[in-house]
């Protein structure tokens, strides 16, 4: 039985989603996607110094991750987020440029911690002074370390982003 | 398998350090500098001729028993003093409770010393990391080569004429370098919003 | 049917058990190689993590390089705190007055708790028991919000300093701490009953990774890797410090030097800590918390008040019969509010000022005056004003100031010499050598981490038993490559 939307009224619930009651909705295939996609992040377990710590204190009981559908793989093939946390250093550069490349897109980087983002306290010899000098990051938090807090909104600022992207992953951009 | 609660006592049963350092000055006289002092501890100052048999013996007698190697480093004097580095030795006497340390002086010209690996199993990586910060080889080690850096990283970091931010783009590590290139190679693959 | 006989060719597998891996503890690289299931070598690479933090003290002074030793061993900072704070005062020649020392006692003790938790925590999750790791944070929660209430911090706190601690404790932060003192063992007795008698942890602790008591201290293993082998070492007993020699508490000692051995260790040195934390809040004495020790300690804040309150209406002015345009003010303004030429008396702009003081601090001709309540008054007016003399208290509070900058900037004056001291973290016995030549910045800064010394003995545990075993042994030897590489 076809609808003919001429005749019967779609409540618009917001843009490009229109539901007929009871149980159908209409929308975009970029909300779907990045619905689905923002509502399970997957990170890969790339904990380098302090801020590890509290990334392990957000997957823990107190500040839960896992109600965010987010869920540490310690594998980089099958995850879609990488969350620096901690220094990276001149040794560690090629580890972490080789463990990006590895996970499939669409993917994303979180700079978690003063010394992801811009190197930190520590300005010498072995410390590159913010891991985007090589990878591209798409949230920065700051902090030494954050509080799980800021890691959770850092996660809901990735979350926004996907939730705006049109298009970026797919092979008709 | 009893894991007890040992109530242990409070009160050093060891020698005066300074005993110690007149111990050495006996048996070793033309091998001690200089004996100095400075907050109640002890620092004999010695040539690096002899440092294995000096060790050993500090290692081995019954009235020393230092058996445990507290640290194991070194001091870059570079235009202070002559020579120009000092390999530290913190010796310390579970058994016994007392303490001394051991300066050794290396010149710059021909840094090397013996290794005491074969006294201390312990001083196996502290030396690899005298080695990697200074430049400093230990004669007999096992198995010398650089354990804090990357193996083919350039220049010793801790000798004073080595700057804290390194020593510029120029003479950067090529690991590093070819990372950079890498992420710059694929820039136009990311996609930009 | 025949009967083929094949020549099995067989191979050592080189495993690369790379730096980034969920069971290495951090940045931790080991290159295995493996017959089978057992053993053969295994070459530990460690450096991925090396910020160089001992080349970064020596161009800090010794209060600036305080925060430095937060981030090396970052599961139990207050301890490494102390022991940096121990060693510098002990080389400064000042002692810390009484409550402050029970503080520190207390704080270390916590921080020794939570660095079990998560030793605990993480090594039952390596080898398999998954509940322990959320019971162990949940735990550690309390304590960090504990510290978050005692100093703002949670994770780096440098609350201990040179002298004394940040601040006084709160009789309501002594109540909450008590009350976790009292449901502490409860919670170590919920840990035991998931895994002290459990048959798979038992299979997979008692007897792997044993060492010997002379090979131990030949390797130089110390805190609870080397008590398991039944030494009695412990530097809080040997060389006490703080407040260790006035409370009683015993050092738990093993006997078969295995992983079980060392685990059971950790736990009785728990429930030990909750007694230490209990009788330092019962005997913590009144009094003040910071020595008096007036250039090698930094100035108490409450004294520069009068200067640095944020409601203070001061103004600044340059006094033109004084300034001999030497420009130093000029260059030290980060509001860029002085202007003036070489040689010709300068001046400042009212509306650009920050009132932060640079140029007050910098001027060496004292050519700069405070205009207390001058905020505002036009040129005229707050010349007029200078001629009045200041009240005495801006000038102390100004010289208080002074003092301040110069000991977090270039350090205090202090005597030449060189002296190593040990004290007792969670994971064995920390060291600090400190070599002064009398300048504020350290000449040498060299830290004996516990975890660059039992990250060597992996080889000598691991060789010829299982690959299983591996990760056991990693996780009994209690390393933090933040503290391993520096």
């Amino acid at each position: 039985m076809l609808i003919d939307t001429s005749t019967i009224s779609l409540i618009q619930v917001e843009k490009d989603t229109k539901i007929l009651p009871p149980n159908v909705i209409i929308t975009t295939f970029d909300k779907l996607i990045n619905w689905g996609r923002l509502s399970s992040i997957w990170p890969t377990t790339f904990g380098l110094a302090c801020c590890a710590i509290e990334m392990m204190a957000v997957g823990a009981a107190h500040y839960d991750f896992d109600r965010f559908g987010i869920i540490f793989r310690g594998s980089p093939r099958q995850a879609d987020c990488m969350i620096v946390a901690g220094t990276v250093t001149k040794k560690m550069a090629p580890v972490v440029r080789r463990v990006y490349d590895q996970i499939p897109e669409p993917r994303y980087v979180v700079a978690m911690g003063s010394c992801a983002c811009t190197g930190g306290v520590f300005r010498t010899y072995n410390t590159v002074q913010g891991c985007d000098c090589f990878l591209p990051v798409d949230v920065y938090v700051p902090g030494c370390p954050p509080r799980p807090e800021a890691l959770l909104e850092g996660m809901m600022k990735l979350q926004e982003k996907m939730r705006k992207e049109k298009t970026r992953w797919s092979p008709w951009r | 398998m009893a894991v007890v609660a040992r109530r242990i006592s409070l009160y050093p049963a060891g020698i005066d350090p300074k005993e110690i350092a007149e111990k050495i000055k006996e048996r070793f006289p033309e091998e001690v500098v200089e004996v100095t002092e400075f907050r109640d501890q002890i620092s004999v100052i010695v040539k690096r001729g002899k440092i294995l048999h000096i060790c050993r013996y500090l290692h081995d007698d019954p009235y020393m028993l230092m058996d445990h190697l507290q640290d194991l480093s070194a001091v870059d004097w570079r235009g202070k003093k002559d020579p120009r580095f000092e390999v530290i030795y913190n010796l310390y006497s579970i058994r016994f409770r007392h303490k001394i340390r051991l300066k050794a002086q290396v010149p710059e010209d021909n840094p090397r010393i013996s290794s005491v690996v074969p006294i201390w199993a312990g001083a196996n990586w502290h030396e690899r990391e005298c080695f990697d910060m200074f430049g400093i080889t230990f004669t007999g080690h096992p198995d010398l080569r650089r354990i804090l850096l990357p193996e083919d990283w350039e220049g010793h970091p801790l000798r004073k004429d080595y700057p804290v931010e390194g020593p510029g783009p120029e003479k950067e590590w090529h690991g590093f370098v070819e990372v950079l290139s890498k992420a710059k190679e694929l820039k136009p693959f990311e996609w930009e919003e | 049917m025949d009967q083929v006989e094949k020549i099995l060719e067989t191979r050592e597998l080189n495993v690369n058990m790379g730096p980034q891996h969920p069971a290495t503890h951090g940045v931790l690289r080991l290159v295995l190689d493996l017959d089978g299931e057992v053993v053969v070598n295994v070459t530990p690479y460690i450096g991925y993590l090396h910020r160089g933090i001992e080349k970064l003290g020596e161009s800090l002074s010794y209060f600036q390089a305080l925060p430095l030793t937060d981030r090396m061993d970052y599961v139990s900072a207050m301890s490494n705190n102390i022991g940096y704070v121990v060693a510098v005062e002990k080389l400064f020649g000042i002692e810390a007055p009484e409550r402050a020392k029970f503080i520190r006692t207390m704080v270390g003790e916590m921080s020794r708790i939570s660095n079990h938790l998560l030793w605990l925590a993480t090594h039952a999750l390596d080898i398999g028991a998954m509940t322990v790791f959320l019971y162990c944070f949940r735990e550690r929660e309390w304590i960090l919000e504990l510290f978050e209430k005692i100093c703002g911090a949670r994770l780096t706190v440098t609350y201990p300093r040179i002298g004394g601690v940040r601040n006084d404790v709160s009789q309501e932060f002594l109540d909450s701490l008590y009350k976790f003192t009292e449901e502490f063992p409860s919670r170590i007795l919920e840990y035991e009953t998931l895994i002290d008698q459990n048959r798979i942890w038992l299979k997979r602790t008692v007897g792997i990774g044993v060492i010997s008591a002379e090979e131990a201290v030949s390797w130089g293993l110390t805190g609870p890797t080397l008590r398991g082998s039944g030494v009695p070492y412990d530097v809080r007993k040997h060389a006490p410090y703080d407040a260790y020699d006035r409370v009683e508490f015993d050092v738990p000692v093993g006997s078969e030097g295995d992983t079980y051995d060392r685990y059971r260790c950790r736990m009785l040195e728990m429930r030990q800590s909750n007694n230490i934390i209990r009788q330092c809040i019962e005997k913590l004495p009144a009094g003040p918390i910071m020595a008096e020790a007036p250039k090698l300690v930094l100035p108490p804040k409450d004294k520069m008040m009068a200067v640095t309150h944020p409601d203070q209406k001061h103004a600044f002015f340059i006094d033109e019969k004084v300034c001999k345009g030497c420009g130093m003010c000029l260059r030290a303004c980060p509001a860029k509010a002085i202007f003036g030429e070489k040689k010709k008396p300068h001046k400042i702009k009212q509306e650009f000022c920050l009132g932060c003081m640079n140029c007050y601090v910098t001027c060496k001709f004292k050519a700069l005056k405070i205009i207390p309540g001058g905020r505002g008054l036009g040129d005229e007016q707050l010349a007029e004003l200078a001629k009045q003399p200041i009240p005495e208290e801006i000038t102390k509070a100004t010289e208080l100031l002074a003092e301040h900058f110069a000991y977090v900037k270039r350090g205090p004056r202090v005597p030449e010499g060189d002296l190593y001291v040990a004290t007792e973290v969670p994971k064995g016995e920390l060291g600090f050598y400190f070599v002064s030549d009398g300048s504020g910045k350290p000449y040498r800064m060299r830290v004996r981490a516990p975890s660059f010394v039992h990250a060597q003995v992996l080889p000598r545990l691991c060789i010829g038993h299982l690959v299983a075993d591996v990760i056991a042994n990693i996780g009994t030897i209690d390393i933090v490559l933040g503290e391993c590489d520096r």
